[in-house]
C-alpha cells in the first residue's frame, strides 16, 4: 500500500517530536504528576507521604509567608540589579567593542560558568568571611565591617551568579540590531541619547524580557546562595522545599509549596510574555 | 631496527580508517590493530578508571572497586579511606550529611547508593522499624569485639537481641566560645543564648538540626533535652525566634566560620570542640551544667546497600583497634572500646573536653527515639528555619 504524501509528512512529523514528547513526558509530566498527587495527601507518622484528598497543605501555606515573601522581592530585585549592570555591558560588547576582542571578551563572561557554582559559592564566602575584606578594611582602619550572612552578600552572591544569563540574551539582542537604524536617527537629526531611548532601547527589549523572566525564574527556585551566603537564615521558598523534603520529611507540604511555586512562575512567564508582545508589537519573541 | 618518527604520533583519523579497514578485511591481527590505533593502550588505562568501564561481574567474596558511606562533616582521617583504598582496591566516596532526619528521608526515598552509614543512637530503633537496615552479620567482623565495648554506648545498637548497629565513638554536645573574643564566662545553656544576643550578637551559630538546636533551647529554659509536649515546644519556639535575628548562621558546619572568626560561639559536637581547641587553643568547649545532649554514633549497613561485601570489609576495617585509634586521633571523639583506650597517648585520654568527668555527664541525655519523627519539633525547626 502507497504512503500518501499527507501521511508521510505526519510521519516525519511524529519522527521528529516524538523523542522530544516521550521525553517531556518522562521528565516532566509524570515527575510533576507525583507531585501534584502527593501535595494533596498527608504526611506518614514517620514522614515521607501517605494517600490522602485534603486541601490542608494548600491552607498551610501561609506558614511559610517569609519564605515567599523573601523570595518574591529578593528574586525581582535580583533581576533588577543584574539588568542594571548587564545592559551597558552587554550594549559595551555589542556596539563598541571593537570587533576583534568581541569574541574574547564574551568568552571572559562565559568562561566563570565552567567552574561549579558551588565553588564560586564558596570563594565568595572566603572573600566576605572576617580574613577576606573585612579584614582588610580593618587594616584600611574602617574598623569592625560584617558582609558574610548579610542580606547584602546573598544579593551580591545573587548578581554574580547571574548576570551572565542577563548579558547575554541583551547582547544578541543588540548585536542583531540593524546599525543603519541608529545612522538614519542621526541623519534626522536625533542627539545620541534620544536615539538610545527611541531606537536601541525598544528594539532591545525582547533580549531584556528574555534576561529578565530567564533571571527571575531561576531565582525562584534559588536555595543555594541564601544557604551559603545568608548563613541559612535569609530563607528561600528553594530553603523551604529543601527543609521539608531532608529534614521534616514532610513530602505533602513541600509538594504543595513546589505546585504553588510552579503556578508563580507560569503566571511571571505569561506577565513577561504580554508585556514582551505589547511593547514589541509583534508576537515573534522568544522569551526563553 | 630504528622506528621512524612517525610511528611515534598518535594515529591521525585516515590511518585510522585504514587500519580499521584492514582489521576488518582480516589482514591484520586485532593485537596489531589495538597496538597501532591506540586503542589498546586506552582500553588498558580506561579499565582502571573505576565506572569508566563496567567491569563483568565480580565472583563471589569480591568487594569491587568502589563503595560510598553516609557520614559527618570533619569526622573520619582522609587517610583511613586512603588506606583502605590500598589493602582492598576500593575507592571509598563520603557523603556527608548535616542532621540524621536528612540521612532517613534519602533512605526513605530508597536508592542512596550507601554500603555504610553512620546513624546517631537515638535512630536506629526507627531504622529497625521501617525496615530500612540489615541484621549485621558479625561473622563478616571478626574485628569487632563485644566485650571490649562499654554498654552505655552500645545498647541501642542491639534489638531483642540482635545487633542492627555496632559503635563508631561516642560524644557530647555543648558549646565552643572563642575566649578571646567573648569574656562573659559560661556554664549554661541559658547563659549561651543569652550572650549571643548580647556580647555574641551576630557571632553566634546553632546547628541546623532540630535535634540539638530545639533541644538546647528546651534545657536553657529548664525543660527536657527530649520533650515534645507542645506548650514547652511553643516556649523553645519563641526563645528561637527571639534570637534568630542575633545569629549569625543557622548551620552544622561550624568549623569554617570558628576558625575564621566569623563566629565567636557555637553549638557544638565533642570531636569538633577537640579540634577546635586543638587548632584554636582560645576555643574552649563547654558542658551545660543545666543539660544536654549525650550521644553515640554508630555505624549501620542499608538493606538497600548495592556492594554489602565492601561496606562489611569497611567497617571491619574500621574497627581494627589499629586504625580506630588513628582515626580517634584525626576526629576527636571518644571510643567505646577500651582495646582502643590502651592504645592511646596520654595526652588525649587525659584531655577533659574528650573523657570528661562523669559528673559533667551527668545532666545529659540521651537523645529519644520519638525525637527523630515528632511532627511538632519537625515543624518548629522550619517554622524558625523560615521565620
Amino acid at each position: 500500500m502507497a504512503v500518501s504524501a499527507e501521511n508521510k509528512r505526519r510521519l516525519v512529523t511524529a519522527a521528529l517530536v516524538g523523542p522530544a514528547a516521550v521525553w517531556l513526558f518522562t521528565f516532566l509530566v509524570l515527575p510533576f504528576t507525583a507531585v501534584v498527587i502527593f501535595a494533596f495527601g498527608e504526611r506518614a507518622p514517620e514522614g515521607g507521604y501517605q494517600p490522602a484528598f485534603t486541601l490542608a497543605q494548600f491552607a498551610n501555606l501561609g506558614a511559610r509567608s517569609a519564605a515567599f515573601a523573601n523570595t518574591l522581592t529578593l528574586a525581582p530585585i535580583g533581576a533588577l540589579a543584574c539588568l542594571l549592570i548587564a545592559y551597558p555591558v552587554a550594549y559595551y560588547l555589542a556596539i563598541k567593542a571593537d570587533q576583534k576582542y568581541r569574541m574574547f571578551l564574551i568568552s571572559l563572561i562565559v568562561i566563570p560558568f565552567w567552574t561549579s557554582m558551588l565553588v564560586r559559592t564558596y570563594a565568595w564566602m572566603y572573600l566576605l568571611g572576617a580574613r577576606g575584606i573585612p579584614h582588610l578594611l580593618e587594616l584600611a582602619g574602617i574598623g569592625d565591617v560584617r558582609l558574610l550572612n548579610t542580606p547584602g552578600a546573598v544579593l551580591l552572591g545573587i548578581v554574580y551568579g547571574y548576570l551572565p544569563l542577563m548579558i547575554l540574551p541583551i547582547y544578541v539582542s543588540l548585536e542583531k540590531l540593524d546599525r543603519r537604524l541608529l545612522d538614519a536617527s542621526a541623519d534626522l537629526g536625533a542627539s545620541p541619547l534620544s536615539t538610545f531611548f527611541g531606537v536601541t532601547l525598544p528594539l532591545s527589549l525582547p533580549g531584556v524580557m528574555t534576561g529578565v523572566s530567564l533571571v527571575t525564574i531561576l531565582l525562584l527556585g534559588e536555595y543555594l546562595i541564601p544557604q551559603l551566603l545568608g548563613g541559612g537564615k535569609v530563607f528561600f521558598i528553594g530553603n523551604a522545599l529543601v527543609d521539608l523534603f531532608l529534614q521534616s520529611r514532610n513530602w505533602p507540604f513541600g509538594s504543595a509549596i513546589a505546585v504553588t511555586l510552579v503556578v508563580v512562575v507560569v503566571a511571571v512567564l505569561l506577565v513577561a510574555m504580554r508585556i514582551a508582545w505589547r511593547v514589541s508589537g509583534t508576537r515573534q519573541v522568544d522569551l526563553i | 631496527m630504528t622506528k621512524k618518527h612517525r610511528e611515534n604520533l598518535p594515529i591521525s583519523p585516515d590511518d585510522f580508517m585504514h587500519e580499521f579497514m584492514r582489521f576488518k578485511r582480516g589482514s591484520v591481527t586485532r593485537r596489531h590493530f589495538l597496538g597501532v590505533t591506540g586503542l589498546g593502550l586506552a582500553t588498558a588505562v580506561m579499565s582502571r578508571i573505576p565506572g569508566a568501564f563496567s567491569t563483568a561481574a565480580y565472583a563471589a567474596g569480591e568487594l569491587g572497586t568502589k563503595m560510598s558511606i553516609a557520614t559527618w562533616p570533619n569526622y573520619h582521617d582522609p587517610a583511613t579511606f586512603e588506606n583502605f583504598k590500598a589493602a582492598t582496591g576500593v575507592a571509598v566516596e563520603v557523603n556527608v550529611f548535616g542532621s540524621n532526619e536528612e540521612m532517613l528521608a534519602k533512605l526513605q526515598a530508597g536508592a542512596t547508593g550507601w554500603s555504610l552509614f553512620v546513624p546517631t543512637n537515638y535512630t536506629i530503633s526507627t531504622y529497625h522499624k521501617l525496615g530500612l537496615i540489615d541484621e549485621l552479620d558479625l561473622s563478616k567482623l571478626p574485628n569487632f569485639s563485644a566485650a571490649t565495648e562499654n554498654p552505655r554506648f552500645t545498647k541501642e545498637g542491639q534489638i531483642d537481641g540482635k545487633t542492627y548497629a555496632v559503635p563508631k565513638n561516642w560524644g557530647t554536645t555543648g558549646f565552643a566560645v572563642n575566649t578571646s573574643k567573648i569574656k562573659t564566662p559560661m556554664k549554661t545553656w541559658k547563659d549561651f543564648f543569652e550572650v549571643a544576643q548580647t556580647e555574641a550578637d551576630h557571632r553566634a551559630m546553632v546547628h541546623d538540626y532540630q535535634l540539638t538546636t530545639i533541644g538546647s533551647a528546651l534545657v536553657a529554659l529548664g525543660f527536657g533535652f527530649n520533650s515534645i509536649k507542645p506548650d514547652e515546644l511553643a516556649k523553645a519556639e519563641e526563645l528561637l525566634i527571639k534570637v534568630k535575628p542575633h545569629l549569625f548562621a543557622i548551620n552544622s558546619d561550624y568549623q569554617p566560620g570558628m576558625r575564621a572568626t566569623d563566629a565567636w560561639m557555637t553549638m557544638c559536637w565533642t570531636n569538633d570542640g577537640a579540634q577546635l581547641n586543638r587548632d584554636v587553643p582560645s576555643i574552649e568547649y563547654i558542658l551545660g551544667t543545666d543539660g544536654g545532649e549525650i550521644w553515640t554514633d554508630y555505624y549501620a549497613i542499608p538493606k538497600d546497600a548495592p556492594n554489602k561485601a565492601a561496606g562489611y570489609a569497611l567497617l571491619n576495617y574500621l574497627m581494627d583497634p589499629q586504625n580506630a585509634v588513628k582515626e580517634h586521633i584525626a576526629n576527636g571523639a571518644p571510643t567505646t572500646d577500651s582495646r582502643v583506650i590502651s592504645l592511646l597517648p596520654k595526652e588525649i585520654v587525659s584531655n577533659k573536653i574528650v573523657y570528661p568527668d562523669e559528673a559533667s555527664l551527668t545532666p545529659l541525655e540521651f537523645g529519644a527515639a520519638v525525637t527523630l519523627t515528632d511532627p511538632g519539633r519537625a515543624e518548629l525547626m522550619a517554622r524558625f528555619k523560615s521565620a
